[in-house]
């Protein structure tokens, strides 16, 4: 297993890797001169090209490229073209709005995805099988700011219940924070509930067809016991990876959830920085995401060892 | 937006042998897929006849009639310019059915056949393809796409090339694991041993036999592609046509959701929200059939 779990971590190092020179250079290709954004179309050239050297975006690629990632490794993350004050910070602020937000969307959606998946499969192939896998793969992928305008339309205009804005006024305490919080989580729970349902249910439907469910009922188990004991334990190692896999997803569907509900949030963040071609920013933004991403791929593939008695012995790979 | 749709290609193979009665009256007999079908149907004549059918011309400015709530006169109401939201509706079906259905099919011609070279090559160019393809994936596609169309310009060719680009490698991820199921049965090495070449026994024995695979691939892949022209439009990247874009329509719309003007944001959303729900019920269908 320890050689399982270090050839893991080894493909992870260099898909991150590869993932930073797509996303520099991905930056580079933007168009626009960061100097004359900054400055503005009346600036002189010789100002121009002034703030260009001092930015550094006059030098070759190569040299760019390893100033910054070098700095990212030391935690220096450069300085936003936009707002001239360090990166850093900025993203941790936008970061933590963020976690609030999918936070709450993941406490409603993983209890409610994975009854929904048990429920379906328990009822395989009969119609409210069927209506859940339509209505998830439906909610899966409608956009959201589609769902988002429904439910704006639906609680904010027509009912008048919740606020349309997702930012609280400042100082607000904790419940006041929930309740602006509430329409932005609907639409990122409609998305996600489509591939959690999906996986419990076939992860349930594996289980219930083993031999172990068989010996169980036919040694006279009831149905509940067998199901809450021998089934829904071996059922969730899927959904525990997919629910890791969507936090990449996750992180997208805040761009545009946040851009509609107005939050201060990391997707809100990169789709601004990418705006106003502030490179040190949205390079930083989008391989934070990465990292997260293959963090939380990586803690779902060691608790899915740890898990599984088979792989934690290492009896397969 | 990753896999929603894991098919365990084996059974794709196994059941082809079964099918007793043309794929397309198995279709018809799903009650799913008629309606999507029908859905669907609806909003390619409006994107084909849109002009005809609109009761008003959509691009014609009332300024003494904004933001009027639906009526007798006006069904979806009048946006903040004194259009006609019905009409805008019904005519911005075009650009999405435009873009969406090419990007998908280049995503998918270019996906089979690197997914076709890598699972029937493999080794090291399998190896390294795969890193790259995970490298891609650990963005959120809508990311990758926006950051393309950032830096690309907005035009409809960006979009279809950009959509394409990104899905090849998803779609490239399935055919692979398909093709290397194929790979073990037996008319594989049988091909080889009869002298046929690499090119021949990819495009001429495994393709036909993994078509199933790519035909649902394609149908699911379409209802992403109409999410994210969707989604890229209301960021504020939507292609500028003469003709109305609901994307767009509601960008420049929602913000006036909090005075109250609805009807401007809500149709539009609507008919994205029918328009994929019908392309996947289709997909559900196709899946249903093809695989068993």
């Amino acid at each position: 297993m320890a050689y399982y779990l270090l050839r893991r971590l080894g493909l992870a190092v260099v898909t991150l890797w590869l993932l930073s020179i797509i996303v520099f250079f991905a930056g580079q290709v933007l168009p626009g001169n960061p100097a004359r954004s900054i400055l503005g179309p009346l600036a002189a050239q010789s100002a121009v090209r002034a703030l260009d050297h001092q930015l550094g975006v006059d030098r070759p690629l190569a040299t760019q490229y390893w100033t910054w990632i070098t700095g990212m490794l030391h935690g220096n993350m450069g300085e936003s073209f936009q707002y001239q004050s360090p990166v850093g910070p900025l993203l941790r602020a936008a970061l933590t709005n963020s976690a609030k937000l999918a936070a709450l969307a993941l406490v409603v959606i993983i209890p409610l995805g994975i009854l929904g998946g048990v429920v379906a499969s328990l009822n395989a192939g009969r119609p409210l099988d069927r209506i859940i896998s339509l209505t998830g793969l439906s909610a899966a992928t409608v956009p959201e700011f589609v769902s988002g305008i429904v439910v704006i339309v639906i609680f904010s205009v027509g009912l008048r219940i919740l606020p349309a804005s997702a930012e609280a006024p400042a100082g607000s305490s904790f419940l006041t924070q929930l309740r602006y919080l509430i329409l932005p989580a609907v639409p990122l729970v409609f998305v996600l509930f489509g591939y959690i349902a999906r996986m419990a249910r076939a992860g349930t439907i594996e289980a219930l067809e083993s031999d172990y469910v068989r010996t169980a009922t036919l040694k006279g188990l009831k149905r509940r016991v067998v199901i809450w004991r021998h089934v829904l334990r071996n059922s969730m190692l899927p959904t525990i990876t997919v629910i890791a896999t969507q936090t990449g997803y996750l992180i997208g569907g805040l761009v545009v959830v946040e851009t509609l509900f107005n939050y201060q949030g990391i997707g809100n963040l990169i789709y601004h920085a990418a705006n106003s071609k502030d490179f040190p920013m949205l390079e930083a933004g989008v391989l934070t995401v990465g990292v997260i991403y293959m963090v939380a791929t990586l803690a779902a593939d060691v608790a899915t060892t740890l898990l599984n008695p088979r792989l934690r012995s290492g009896a397969i790979r | 937006m990753t896999e929603i749709v894991a098919m365990p290609p084996g059974i794709v193979a196994s059941q082809a042998e079964r099918r007793d009665q043309p794929v397309w009256r198995m279709l018809l007999a799903r009650p799913t897929f008629v309606t999507g079908a029908v859905m669907l149907l609806f909003w390619i004549a409006c994107a084909i006849f849109g002009t005809a059918i609109a009761p008003h011309n959509p691009l014609a400015q009332q300024l003494l009639a904004t933001n009027h709530p639906p009526s007798a006169a006006h069904w979806f109401g009048t946006d903040q310019l004194g259009r006609d939201v019905f009409s805008r509706v019904i005519v911005g079906a075009r650009s999405i059915l435009i873009i969406a259905p090419l990007a998908t099919v280049l995503g998918t011609v270019l996906g089979t056949a690197l997914g076709l070279a890598l699972g029937y090559l493999g080794g090291i160019v399998d190896l390294l393809a795969s890193r790259l393809v995970e490298a891609v994936l650990a963005l959120p596609a809508i990311v990758v796409i926006f950051l393309f169309v950032v830096a690309l310009g907005v035009s409809t060719i960006t979009q279809i090339l950009v959509i394409g680009f990104i899905f090849t490698p998803l779609i490239a991820r399935t055919v692979r694991s398909a093709v290397q199921v194929e790979g073990q049965l037996d008319y594989v090495p049988a091909a080889r041993l009869l002298g046929e070449r690499p090119g021949r026994m990819m495009f001429v024995e495994i393709l036909p036999n993994v078509i199933p695979t790519v035909l649902v691939e394609f149908t699911v892949r379409l209802g992403y592609a109409i999410f994210a022209v969707a989604t890229l439009a209301f960021l504020g990247f939507g292609v500028q046509l003469s003709t109305p874009n609901w994307g767009t329509d509601i960008n420049a719309n929602y913000v006036l959701l909090g005075a109250g003007y609805w009807w401007e944001t809500l149709f539009p959303a609507l008919a994205i929200a029918s328009l994929i729900i019908a392309i996947n019920l289709v997909a559900d269908s196709t899946e249903q059939v093809l695989a068993g």
